[in-house]
Parts: C-alpha cells; sequence; structure tokens
C-alpha cells in the first residue's frame, strides 16, 4: 500500500490554491487525485471482506471448541476419565475409549512411521525426475484423497475378512495406518528438503558412503521434522471414524484390551453411538459432550505440540 | 572394501525404492478389493440400473438397487459446501499470504490447521446439537438435519483445504510481478485482481477440486446432520443421503456378502472413483499450466 500513496505528489494537497485562479496543470492533478482516492476506497471496502473471511475461520473455530468445552466440562470428573461405561452407556467413564483410541492412534503411526519415512527418503535423496517418480507422487496424492470410508471398506475386505482377523486393533491400526501414511510421507519430506545441502555434500566429501550420509547425517538433522510429522499423523488417526467402523471398534466392551486381536472401543466412534443410536440419546448428552470434549483436547492438543514445535524449529533454521 | 561399500549402498537404494513403492501397492489394493467385493452385485442389477435407478430400497422384498438418489445427494451436497467453503477459502488465503501483517499471519495460520485437525465426528456432533436447532427454528422447517446443514459443516472441513493450498499458490507468484504492477501505478486491488490471482490460478483451481474432493469424501458429517432419506432433494433444506452416509449406516447391518453388502462395495466403488477423478484432474492442472518464473508448485 506504500509503493501506491508514494505516486501522488505529497504537497499537492497541502499547496494553498488561491480562489479562482486554478491552473490547468492543478484541476488534472486534483482530478487524478480523486480517482485515486475513489480507488483506494473502494480498495479498502474490498480488503474489508477478506478479513471478515479470515475472522470467520478464527469464529467457526473458536464456536466449536467453546460451546463443546463450555458444555462438556461439567461432564468431566475423574471416574469419567478412570472407568468404564455403565447402566448400557447411560452412566460411568469413557477409560476403555481414552486406551482404545490410543492404541489405534500409537498402532497407526508404528504402522505408517517406518513406511512413511523410507518412502520420503526415497522421494527425497534418491529419485530423479522421470516417469516412476510422477507415478509414485500420483499414487500417494491419489492415497491422500482416498475417503475415508473407503479405507474402511478396503479394511474389512482385505484384513478383516480375507486375512480372518476379525473385528480386532491389527485391523484397525492397519487400515488407519494406510490412511495416515501420505501424511507421514508429507512432513518427512518437507523435513528432509529443510536439510541443507551443505552437510550432504561436507559428508560425501569426507568419503562417507550415500547410505552413510543419509542415515548419519541427514536423518538425525531431519529427526524433530519428522516427528512433529509424526504427531500431526498420530492426532489424525485418533479422530477418525469411518475407518475403524467396520475394522476394530464395537458399541460396548466391558474390559481394556489385552491383546492385538481384541475388539475395542474408541472415541470417535462412542461420540457417534451416544449422538445417533443410544438407548437414550437426549439423557446421554452430558455423557456426548463429555467425551467431543476429551477428543477435541487430545487431537487439538496434539496438534499445537506440533505446531508449537515447528515453528521453533523454523526459527532455528533461519 | 569398496565394492562391499556401493553393494551395500546399492542394496539400500533397492529398499527404500520397494518401500517407496507402498503407497501404490495400497491404492491397488483398495481398488482390487473393491471391486472384489463390489462387482457380484452387478449380476443382480446392471450397471446401468445400478448408477441411474432412481430407488434405494436395499431391505425391502425385493430390493431396490439404485443409488442415483445418493449420487444426487453426494453432488448437491458437495456443490453446496462448495459455495460457502471456495469464497471464504480463497479470500482467507489473498487475505493471510498479502493482506495480514506478519502477527496476524502468525496467529491465524494455527487457527486454519486446527480447524483442519478438528474430527469429522465432534464436526457432525457440533451440526446436530447446535446448527440443526437453529436452522429448524429460523426456518421453520420440520428436521434442521438436511442438506444445507450438511453442506455448511462439510465447508468447516474444506475450508482449510482450499486455505492452505491457494495461499502456497499465491506466495508463489514471483515478486518480480507484483512490484511491477505497483510501479506502473496499479493500486494493491488493482494488482491483486489483475496480477497475482491470474498467475496463481492454476494453484487455487487445485486447491478448490482437492478441497471438493474432501468434501465428497467426508463420511461422518454428512451420517450424522445430512438426515438420511435416499431422495433426490428437490430444495436445500431436504434430507438427503450422500453415498458415504449410505454406506457406514448400513454396512453394520447388511448381511454379509449377501446383495446388500455388495452394493454397499458397489457404492464404494463410486465414491472411489469419483475422488480419484478430482485427483487426477487437480494433478493434470497442477503439471499442465504449472506456474512460470520463479515460482514452483
Amino acid at each position: 500500500m506504500e509503493e501506491t500513496q508514494t505516486l501522488i505528489n505529497p504537497q499537492s494537497a497541502a499547496r494553498p490554491l488561491p480562489a479562482g485562479t486554478r491552473s490547468e496543470a492543478d484541476i488534472l492533478e486534483s482530478s487524478v487525485e480523486r480517482v485515486h482516492q475513489r480507488r483506494k476506497r473502494i480498495q479498502q471496502v474490498l480488503f474489508m471482506f477478506f478479513r471478515t473471511a479470515a475472522i470467520i475461520n478464527g469464529v467457526g473455530l473458536f464456536a466449536v471448541v467453546f460451546f463443546i468445552a463450555g458444555r462438556g466440562w461439567k461432564a468431566i470428573t475423574w471416574e469419567f476419565l478412570t472407568q468404564a461405561p455403565t447402566d448400557s452407556m447411560t452412566k460411568g467413564g469413557i477409560l476403555p475409549c481414552i486406551v482404545g483410541t490410543l492404541c489405534l492412534g500409537i498402532g497407526a503411526i508404528v504402522v505408517a512411521l517406518p513406511i512413511g519415512v523410507a518412502s520420503a527418503v526415497y522421494l527425497n535423496e534418491y529419485a530423479r525426475p522421470g516417469r516412476v517418480l510422477r507415478l509414485i507422487r500420483l499414487g500417494i496424492s491419489n492415497l491422500a484423497g482416498v475417503p475415508s470410508v473407503v479405507f474402511g471398506l478396503f479394511g474389512l475386505a482385505f484384513f478383516v475378512i480375507w486375512m480372518g482377523m476379525g473385528e480386532c486393533i491389527l485391523a484397525g491400526v492397519l487400515t488407519l495406518g494406510a490412511l495416515t501414511l501420505p501424511v507421514i510421507i508429507g512432513s518427512t519430506e518437507e523435513a528432509l528438503k529443510s536439510v541443507p545441502d551443505t552437510y550432504r555434500e561436507a559428508s560425501l566429501a569426507l568419503g562417507a558412503s550415500k547410505w552413510q550420509t543419509i542415515y548419519q547425517v541427514v536423518l538425525p538433522a531431519a529427526l524433530p521434522g519428522i516427528l512433529t510429522g509424526a504427531i500431526l499423523g498420530l492426532s489424525r488417526a485418533a479422530g477418525e471414524t469411518a475407518p475403524i467402523m467396520f475394522t476394530a471398534a464395537v458399541f460396548y466392551t466391558p474390559s481394556l484390551p489385552t491383546s492385538l486381536f481384541s475388539k475395542i472401543m474408541a472415541l470417535p466412534y462412542h461420540i457417534y453411538v451416544l449422538a445417533t443410536a443410544g438407548t437414550n440419546i437426549e439423557a446421554t448428552r452430558p455423557l456426548q459432550y463429555g467425551t467431543s470434549l476429551v477428543l477435541i483436547v487430545l487431537v487439538l492438543g496434539m496438534n499445537l505440540v506440533a505446531i508449537v514445535w515447528r515453528a521453533r524449529l523454523r526459527k532455528k533454521l533461519k | 572394501m569398496t565394492n562391499a561399500r556401493q553393494r551395500t549402498d546399492q542394496s539400500v537404494r533397492i529398499i527404500f525404492f520397494s518401500v517407496a513403492l507402498a503407497s501404490i501397492a495400497i491404492l491397488a489394493m483398495i481398488m482390487i478389493f473393491l471391486f472384489m467385493e463390489g462387482l457380484p452385485i452387478f449380476k443382480k442389477v446392471t450397471f446401468f440400473d445400478f448408477v441411474f435407478g432412481k430407488f434405494w430400497y436395499p431391505t425391502s422384498d425385493p430390493p431396490d438397487f439404485g443409488i442415483f438418489p445418493l449420487i444426487v445427494a453426494s453432488i448437491a451436497v458437495t456443490l453446496v459446501s462448495a459455495v460457502i467453503s471456495v469464497p471464504l477459502g480463497v479470500m482467507t488465503a489473498i487475505y493471510l499470504a498479502e493482506l495480514a501483517h506478519n502477527r496476524v499471519a502468525e496467529i491465524m495460520k494455527p487457527v486454519v490447521e486446527l480447524l483442519a485437525a478438528l474430527p469429522s465426528v465432534v464436526i457432525g456432533f457440533f451440526g446436530m446439537v447446535v446448527a440443526a436447532p437453529f436452522l429448524q427454528r429460523t426456518f421453520g422447517i420440520p428436521t434442521g438435519l438436511n442438506l444445507f446443514n450438511a453442506a455448511l459443516m462439510l465447508s468447516f472441513m474444506s475450508v482449510p483445504t482450499i486455505c492452505s493450498l491457494s495461499e502456497d499458490a499465491i506466495y508463489s507468484v514471483p515478486v518480480a510481478l507484483k512490484e511491477g504492477s505497483l510501479a506502473l501505478g496499479a493500486t494493491h486491488w488493482e494488482t491483486l485482481i489483475r496480477v497475482i490471482l491470474p498467475a496463481s490460478i492454476s494453484g487455487i483451481s487445485t486447491a478448490i477440486i482437492l478441497g471438493m474432493s474432501r468434501a465428497i469424501g467426508e463420511t461422518m458429517v454428512v451420517l450424522m446432520v445430512a438426515g438420511g432419506a435416499a431422495m433426490i432433494p428437490s430444495s436445500l433444506m431436504d434430507p438427503v443421503r450422500p453415498m458415504p452416509a449410505s454406506i457406514a449406516a448400513e454396512m453394520a447391518e447388511a448381511s454379509f456378502r449377501g446383495d446388500h453388502y455388495h452394493a454397499l462395495f458397489a457404492t464404494g466403488i463410486v465414491l472411489f472413483f469419483f475422488t480419484l477423478l478430482f485427483n487426477i484432474i487437480a494433478d493434470q492442472i497442477a503439471h499442465k499450466y504449472r506456474q512460470t518464473g520463479e515460482a514452483s508448485l
């Protein structure tokens, strides 16, 4: 904006004009200024719309968070967080759901992190531009676009039925792992790109092989960025509902999971069941708000940690 | 010694390459298993009757497997949500990339990211307990769980996608273009609308398509707030049943490898190809109309 202001001679407005003695140049100048003023006013009005659009986003987020928090905090008690549901899920706590969601989220990362990091290392360190690279990238971007319910169908058909796992943690973890893979690949690539080439060159110049360079120089330097991506992937997996509906989650199981082949309860699925299919939807509203609050705190908390951590990393690199 | 090292390097390279193929392999497996479980339905109904059949009564006797109302519902919900989320997302992106002070942008960007991180089930729940009663009261309609509500809630999901991808596109417009326009006497607004936007339009289109792809595939929101009636909607306030909602709601009750089960997988195939189409179009735009100059998307 500053640039445009200097286009008009700043003295022209201040110069006193004796009445009736305006030269042609003055008239021209003042009309130019009028046009310019109008253009600036239009700009101001239009920019206000843009600002409003940005504000609406903030309002949207805070509306959801404050509403859920305002209604949910009353439900949060020690018992709520540490007990199993009772009385056909109309009372009691959500401990099995919290444990289940943590199992699924961590399991998904355990599956997706090694594969995702290795893929990203290949894409960023080894691959040369060409058809193969284009195809792999197309595969990743399409995998990222697959609807979550289709992942659910895939998990049901492949892990649950074809491999005979039945509905269990393992099937859910593998399905969620496939879903978080593109997230991990994307963030790992970003982390690898931020490692300066001079690191690689210095290592190679010292006689290290390519693999030694990657393993001992590039990966350690990129590690914080990779872990940030892992947290984001974990939060994504923890919040998903559709992929675990057919593969791992059940309405109700009183016991905590004992093996990879147990069925489990999960926070997102618990919210869905209570809100749409519970025995008494209105009576369990407090439980629904409470469960939503726990899920939001879990997911947004992990995201906040990742965002703050990443901001620090970027500052360090600068 | 050197040979051993070269051999290690070579084998490591091959290992990484094979792991990198995992994404394609998973994508292929998804397709194979969808087809394996979905195609048997076409022994009962023709492909044409399945896609263009107007009645979806999978549990009546004899059952009707026509997913046309579900397809129309999915497209309608996606388009209406695009009407809301495209201006909102693109304008926010422009604001963040061009207008906002650094400090404001530093706060707003995490807000958009957190919006993207909200679990879909929570947005669906919010739509059920807040937006639905509000719409019902305001418009005096029988149910607040309808097409409009679903589109509104879907915008929550697609705005962050559209916003962050558009922002990247705007950032990668060469500064020289912008400065040239300002030096010629254009105002900031004129520069924005005549120089920056045209220069980043391919990136913004990609962002919009990917946002819509996210909306059409989103499950929990439409499952919880769209209303669930498998009819072709005649107004914004009609309850609808988009494809993902139908799959998620009915899979539990469909008998194993019965007709209904196969029909739901076939619906999954249709849905999968919709998103695949969106993604391939987005990829083509990004490649064909790649931004020139210093820009690299």
